[in-house]
């Protein structure tokens, strides 16, 4: 059957399993746009290219699937890096379709060309320019493979216009695509390594990450910790694969870590760290971090290991296998660690628990941040999807709202890209359009893509804001409290809009709360509209994160704030 | 950790950016190339990159792991701590100035160069060796008054595999 390009591309998605696309189109698009006219597949015109990633990140973060994204060429193309860098620093699936000229024209600078594979070179898993119609449909089904393989990560495909509208035989039993190696390998020898570390163990501490939430392993994860018996902790990446309403859970460690985490992380013998990579958000200074513990570290990349830390026992491999090829193996040999030994331990964290809680100051007269985020698993019991944006927001979130499921916490957690939340949003609620999603924003943050307000109001994608608006970029600000003697160069957003009469001006619901009583009618009255609602948390404004590690500091130092009130 | 040279070979699809790929991947993550030398091999689909970088052990199997994880990279070896083979190759151009020739002619001789182009106002000599050789080469040339000069990457070959 002969086929146009454009035809083939929507025939690969339809292969593919792709039910929604984000979107944006213009000049070198427009056949395959013309061709989506008559499609099943569901398109979701967006307001920003970098809207649209970002909601093709937040789908492939709570399904699981990979997401997609279409765009045009030139700034269509370029347009879309932030959000193809946040789902390469995040390890997301995702794959990026961009227009290109034709092939005649690349390199002539012509109209609305960009040289969009080299510059996403450095951000993409990979990347392909499809030179001809002929090897259209085998790239295609090599991009979704490299996505989703392995470590995940953002595959684009650059298109270029003659070669959507040109022609060739379709036959997709006939595609095949070359091998491209994944570590799967199983390593019973280093089972037993783990088994004699562990049995000599007296203060073992597991540190669960994103690698876990990718290789669906949250519930082997859980079955090690609980039946055994050891504290877990996790970087923000890793929130949900581990319930956070779990005795055994201590909380995000690191620069916004509990007092108790970092404490248990300073002073571990044994650390099974699994699917991390040792940010330097999570470590502080290297040279002090866990320097008490064997450090066991299992992750599928083999880039992840001894990059930042260097450990004692590094095993490659998918998680979720090498979990389980754990659990057999410490159930087969027995292992039963000493209930004395552990019942010290457990005394010791609970110590450091009582001495430093994760808490804050409540106030009658002012709302507080991590009130309305207390107040939001409160009343939705935890069950709900959360999107954050980046700073202030993000870390209350992590450190207040206690994630029990995986897949539930959708965060830009390595580039940290402010304007992420609201179009994440979007694409997880476009999965799940029956469950409650919430973006947990700030006032800063929000404004960078709060263009996406008209998407979520022209497909009544009914997200919920939670915006905690303090008038400041509150992280940076915190930053110059703290380190600069005060000097708020440049963060004070004091002129801002309006959010609620924005919101209206959307055609979304507004609401607004200004005093603490307010803070739980507000969000049971947003949480229970069957549309976008915008809800305008006026908070304290010099509220800071604590506890805080200063930045080259030891994550066992830290600032623990003053607790008293600070408006 | 000692800092040496390490000679890397790397087997990759034959795309047309896989050198760019190579090249962005150890230059944004501040890794520095000091030689390089890439060709197809016996299969056109598949070419061989030789290349050199100075670094510790850490730093070497860092590189081997970035490398590792490109798409279009097939395997990656360190030739450093198995018996191989190295050469590399110069041409080079050298003016018969009057003063210059007789010693020029000899040298040649000596050292059996072998010479490429011959006229009456140059030569072009060709000259392969090792990195030492190649060195001790350029010392003997240096007074014979080289005016032009081209020096390949070190390319290896491992004794057995």
């Amino acid at each position: 059957m002969k086929l146009k390009g454009s035809q083939i591309l929507l025939k690969m998605l339809e292969e593919e399993k792709v039910d929604i696309i984000f979107g944006y189109p213009g000049g070198s698009v427009l056949d395959i746009y013309d061709q989506l006219y008559k499609s099943k597949i569901k398109h979701i015109l967006v307001r920003h290219e970098q809207g649209a990633v970002h909601a093709a990140d937040g789908y492939a973060r709570a399904t699981g699937k990979v997401g997609v994204c279409l765009v045009t060429s030139g700034p269509g193309a370029t347009n879309t890096v932030t959000g193809i860098a946040t789902a390469n620093m995040d390890s997301i699936p995702i794959v990026v379709f961009t227009g290109q000229v034709p092939t005649g024209l690349i390199g002539n600078d012509a109209f609305q060309e960009s040289d969009i594979t080299g510059i996403t070179r450095p951000c993409t898993k990979h990347n392909f320019l499809v030179r001809s119609v002929e090897e259209l449909a085998s790239t295609i089904k090599e991009a979704f493979h490299i996505a989703r393989s392995g470590r995940p990560g953002p595959v684009l495909v650059d298109l270029p216009k003659n070669v959507m509208a040109a022609e060739t035989e379709y036959d997709p039993a006939t595609i095949k695509i070359r091998n491209y190696d994944v570590f799967h390998k199983s390593a019973p020898k280093k089972m037993a390594q783990v088994l004699e570390m562990l049995s000599h163990a007296k203060k073992p501490l597991i540190m669960t990450g994103g690698g876990v939430i990718l290789g669906k392993a949250a519930a082997e994860l859980t079955a090690i910790a609980r039946k055994y018996q050891i504290p877990v902790t996790g970087t923000l990446m890793g929130l949900g694969s581990f319930p956070g309403t779990d005795p055994l859970w201590l909380g995000m460690l690191g620069m916004h870590g509990t007092f108790y985490a970092n404490m248990a992380v300073s002073h571990c013998d044994f650390l099974l760290a699994v699917g991390v990579r040792f940010d330097d958000r999570v470590t502080g200074t290297i040279e002090t971090f866990a320097t008490n513990a064997q450090i066991v570290q299992i992750d599928i990349d083999p880039s992840s290991i001894n990059r930042n830390v260097v450990v004692e026992l590094p095993i490659i491999g998918e998680t979720k296998a090498t979990l389980k090829d754990l659990i057999k193996f410490l159930a087969e040999h027995n292992y039963t660690p000493s209930s004395s030994e552990r019942k010290e331990w457990m005394q010791q964290i609970a110590d450091w628990r009582e001495k430093v809680p994760l808490t804050y100051c409540q106030n009658e007269k002012i709302i507080k941040p991590q009130y309305v985020i207390e107040t939001l698993h409160k009343i939705t019991k935890g069950d709900i999807i959360v999107t954050t944006e980046v700073g202030q927001n993000q870390m209350w979130t992590a450190q207040f709202f206690h994630f029990d499921k995986p897949n539930s916490f959708i965060s830009s957690g390595g580039l940290g890209t402010m304007g992420y939340g609201l179009p994440a949003a979007i694409g997880v609620k476009c999965a799940f359009p029956d469950k409650q999603v919430v973006d947990i924003a700030g006032d800063g943050s929000i404004q960078m893509n709060i263009q996406e307000l008209a998407t979520a109001a022209q497909y009544n994608i009914a997200v919920k804001i939670v915006l905690l608006n303090n008038g400041f970029l509150g992280m940076v600000r915190q930053w110059q409290e703290l380190f600069y003697e005060k000097r708020y160069s440049f963060t004070d957003m004091t002129y801002a809009p309006d959010f609620v009469k924005l919101a209206e001006a959307y055609g979304i619901v507004g609401l607004r709360a200004t005093k603490p009583q307010e803070v739980e009618s507000t969000l049971r009255q947003g949480l229970s509209i069957d549309k976008p609602v915008l809800m305008d948390f006026q908070v304290s404004r010099e509220e800071c994160v604590y506890p805080m590690v200063r930045p080259g500091e030891s994550i066992s130092e830290m600032e623990l704030g003053t607790r008293e009130m600070i408006n | 950790m000692e800092k040496k040279e390490h000679i890397i070979s790397i087997l990759v699809y034959n795309k047309p950016d896989v050198l760019a790929r190579i090249a962005g991947t150890l230059g944004g993550k501040g890794y520095n190339i000091e030689s390089l030398c890439v060709n197809t091999t016996t299969q056109y689909e598949i070419s061989k990159i030789v290349m050199t970088s100075i670094g510790n052990q850490t730093t070497i199997s860092r590189i081997e792991s970035q490398l590792q994880r490109l798409v279009d990279v097939i395997s990656v070896d360190d030739l450093t701590n198995v018996e191989s083979v190295h050469r590399e190759m110069i041409l080079v151009r050298l003016n018969l100035a009057e003063d210059k020739k007789e010693q020029i002619k000899k040298a040649v001789d000596v050292n059996h160069w072998k010479v490429i182009v011959s006229n009456d106002n140059y030569v072009i000599l060709e000259i392969t060796g090792d990195k030492a050789q190649i060195d001790l080469a350029l010392a003997r040339l240096e007074p014979l008054g080289i005016v032009d000069i081209t020096r390949t990457g070190l390319v290896a070959l491992e004794l057995k595999s």
